[in-house]
């Protein structure tokens, strides 16, 4: 006892050692992790106490679990002892003063993928407050969606406006002790969006990060709630589509989405983190825990992501489908090039009666990538008469690169239907040729092959996301051939 | 015919191996403007690989000779250099390329040659009244539009959208590497009706055939015999109409 007080009384000691540098001037707590530093946390963002609860038995939980390792991937150990968990916005003055002083490298990339030019700017992090009212825009948008009731907002504001939604439905999809990245997120996330859509509303506007306030600097530990009430739409759009240039390693997200009775959500996510150089030093780890829940009836959630960017990709978008009759769907492009790794999937969870669930996933690999399609389809004995069908293509550019699928099917009520194609093919000479000989370049030869390949995920992204979607792949596979 | 203007297109002396084996053994050749030429010859004599050859496909060493087109080295040129100056290759097999739509990749051949001479990228609404124009020459079905490139197509069909495709890009030399294998009479005379609507003074056209049968509707100015990589024998269209009845030893016998 006396020894474990001692323990405690170290521990403590070294959390203050460890608070903030200066609470005043730069609002950064420095690197370690313990329960002060998350107390801190909660502090700053006046959380209340059930949060502060929730955020310190995840901790608690965390200190209890190991590093997973089961992924196909292969990362230097992460020493979580040296992350400072909390980080207030960056002040506007430590950015860029102009386009003038951000890499050329980066600005030639915006080029490329035709990205406007006020839209570089705010995408490097330059001040643009004077170049363009970006404040009059978010005043429309936000006018709209609360004159159609749908909340939509940063996590830490929810949390002050809407607690009760909040502590009723946070964790209820993905529980702090889900697994080690999602506990670790539970502990110490940063922010985040929070949605909530009322019974039987149609969100008027995708909603996208883009128009969130401070989207830019909600750091590595984000949290996302969305909340479909019954019968409800909404098509939220994650992520920019431009490459940002980070400098922290671990990024361990989790989103959580709820669909009611009737109510429709659909998720596309166009990730491009930097997946670091050419030589497979630096770029993020991409750890995400992503579920949403079919909790009512006929309830419907359509995940749909490009995977373009990080050094490591580790995420398995999931549906969980409770509610009888309800539809679970996953489109994926997974690209990787260079030294990327990339460990991706679904879990389709069919609980309810009729269930339907859809898998369409297309991974490419170029360079030394490695690219893995892990999938779970899991029929329950509640389960009556629930389909699946799963579809996974490879496309391999080059002799160095790897694609793996593994597929896990438990079937568990005899009713069920499960179906499985997949196809791994290389992008021919004949093809390549046959373009050539057409007069298009080797470049866009490939461009047009790969975006072929892809077009049933494509076709799921809302139309501008598309556009940029396909950009970005051309920008990702440069010198993938030749 | 082979008047004192350089031709259009002028092989000499041309060899290719591939894979270590010889296929093309000293062949000549001289194509005028406005000229259609016709390649027999027995399988394995090299028909195929001239073809490809001119249309720089990878994989052909070129041990000697040349080839000059439009008085330029066309071996020089990378194959979409070659395509964007007005070389097309109609295919033998037409490679599918799912998930890419017909009328994008045309569209798309037709702005590389565009941009090569300079010109704007062609009008998305004129374009496409041009292609429906060219597939109802071609008969083919308004639901062509929509799909993959040679996705799903009968040999048929892949036959006549390689026609579609030349008709639509109108090169200065068309290489047609028999695109009359595998059709039956009705969809021959097609492919011969498109072909025949390209053919014009400053166009020239090759056509690589095992079968007379073709020339009936394409009748060309010369029929060459290929025989183990090089001309045997050169002469009107009566040639053919004598291969058919005599067959391709007959040739081969003289050749030896």
């Amino acid at each position: 006892m006396s020894e474990n007080a001692r323990q405690l009384e170290t521990l403590i000691a070294r959390g203050y050692q460890h608070g903030f540098v200066t609470e005043i001037d730069s609002d950064t707590v420095a690197p370690g992790l313990d329960e002060d530093v998350v107390r801190l946390i909660s502090r700053k963002k006046q959380e209340p106490a059930f949060l502060t609860d929730w955020r310190l038995k995840a901790l608690r939980h965390w200190l209890t679990m190991r590093e997973p390792h089961w992924a196909h991937v292969k990362f230097a150990p992460i020493d979580y002892q040296g992350i400072s968990y909390y980080s207030a916005p960056k002040s506007r003055k430590d950015g860029p003063k102009s386009l003038d002083e951000v890499d050329p490298k980066l600005l030639e990339t915006y080029e490329k993928l035709g990205v406007p030019l006020h839209e570089r700017a705010r995408l490097a992090g330059v001040a643009v407050d004077a170049v363009f009212d970006s404040v009059s825009v978010a005043t429309t948008f936000r006018e709209r969606l609360a004159a159609a009731g749908v909340v939509f907002c940063p996590f830490s504001e929810a949390v002050r406006t809407h607690p009760q939604l909040i502590e009723q439905y946070l964790g209820s999809v993905v529980p702090y002790t889900d697994n080690f990245f999602a506990t670790l997120n539970s502990a110490v996330f940063s922010d985040g969006s929070f949605v909530y859509v009322p019974r039987g509303v149609r969100c008027p506007m995708e909603l996208s990060t883009y128009f969130r306030i401070n989207a830019l600097n909600t750091g590595q530990f984000e949290r996302t709630l969305i909340i479909a009430d019954a019968g409800s739409y909404v098509s939220y759009l994650e992520g920019c589509s431009a490459p940002m240039r980070d400098e922290n390693q671990l990024h361990a997200a989790v989103v959580e989405l709820i669909a009611l009775d009737d109510a429709y959500i659909k998720y596309s996510t166009v990730q491009n983190w930097y997946p670091g150089d050419a030589n497979g030093r630096g770029g993020i780890y991409n750890f995400v825990t992503k579920r949403g829940e079919c909790r009512g009836r006929r309830a419907h959630i359509s995940w749909t992501q490009v995977e373009t960017g990080s050094a490591i990709t580790w995420k398995y978008p999931s549906c969980v489908l409770r509610g009888e009759g309800s539809i679970g769907e996953f489109y994926s492009v997974a690209t990787v090039n260079h030294h990327q790794q990339a460990d991706t999937g679904t879990k389709m969870i069919h609980i309810g009666r009729d269930t339907r669930s859809t898998i369409i996933s297309k991974g490419i690999s170029a360079g030394r990538g490695q690219n893995t399609y892990r999938g779970l389809v899991k029929i329950l004995p509640s389960a009556h008469a629930a389909r699946n069908f799963t579809q996974c293509d490879s496309l391999l550019m080059g002799g160095e690169c790897g694609a793996h699928t593994f597929p896990y099917v438990e079937v568990k009520n005899p009713s069920a239907t499960v179906e499985h194609e997949a196809s791994t093919s290389k992008i021919s000479d004949d093809q390549l040729f046959y373009c050539l000989a057409r007069g298009i370049s080797e470049e866009d030869a490939v461009n047009m092959i790969v975006s072929g390949f892809c077009k049933s995920v494509f076709k799921e992204l809302p139309m501008e996301f598309a556009v940029e979607a396909q950009n970005l792949l051309a920008v990702s596979l440069e010198g993938a051939v030749g | 015919m082979s008047t004192a203007r350089t031709p259009l297109l002028a092989i000499n002396d041309l060899h290719v191996t591939v894979e270590g084996k010889q296929i093309l053994n000293g062949l000549t050749l001289q194509v005028g403007a406005g000229e259609v030429h016709a390649i027999m010859g027995p399988n394995g004599s090299g028909k195929s690989t001239l073809a490809h050859v001119l249309a720089g496909r990878p994989g052909y060493e070129i041990t000697a000779g040349t080839v000059s087109y439009e008085g330029r080295d066309l071996l020089a040129l990378a194959p979409e250099e070659r395509a964007r100056q007005g070389v097309f290759l109609g295919f033998q097999y037409p490679v599918e390329i799912p998930g890419v739509n017909n009328v994008y990749l045309l569209k798309a051949a037709v702005n590389a040659v565009r941009q090569q001479r300079g010109l704007a990228e062609v009008d998305a609404f004129e374009f496409l009244g041009l292609v429906r124009e060219k597939m109802k020459l071609m008969h083919i079905e308004d639901s062509f539009l929509s799909r993959g490139v040679n996705e799903g197509f009968s040999g048929g069909e892949k036959k006549r959208n390689e026609v579609l495709q030349m008709l639509v890009l109108e090169p200065r030399l068309a290489i047609l590497d028999e695109t009359d294998s595998g059709l039956d009479i009705d969809a021959l005379k097609v492919v011969a009706a498109g072909v025949n609507s390209l053919r014009s003074p400053e166009r020239t056209c090759l056509l690589v055939t095992h079968y007379q049968r073709l020339l009936e509707y394409v009748v060309p100015d010369i029929v060459h015999v290929l025989v183990r990589g090089r001309i045997a024998r050169s002469g009107d269209r009566t040639l053919a109409l004598e291969l058919e009845r005599r067959g391709y030893d007959w040739v081969s016998g003289q050749a030896a």
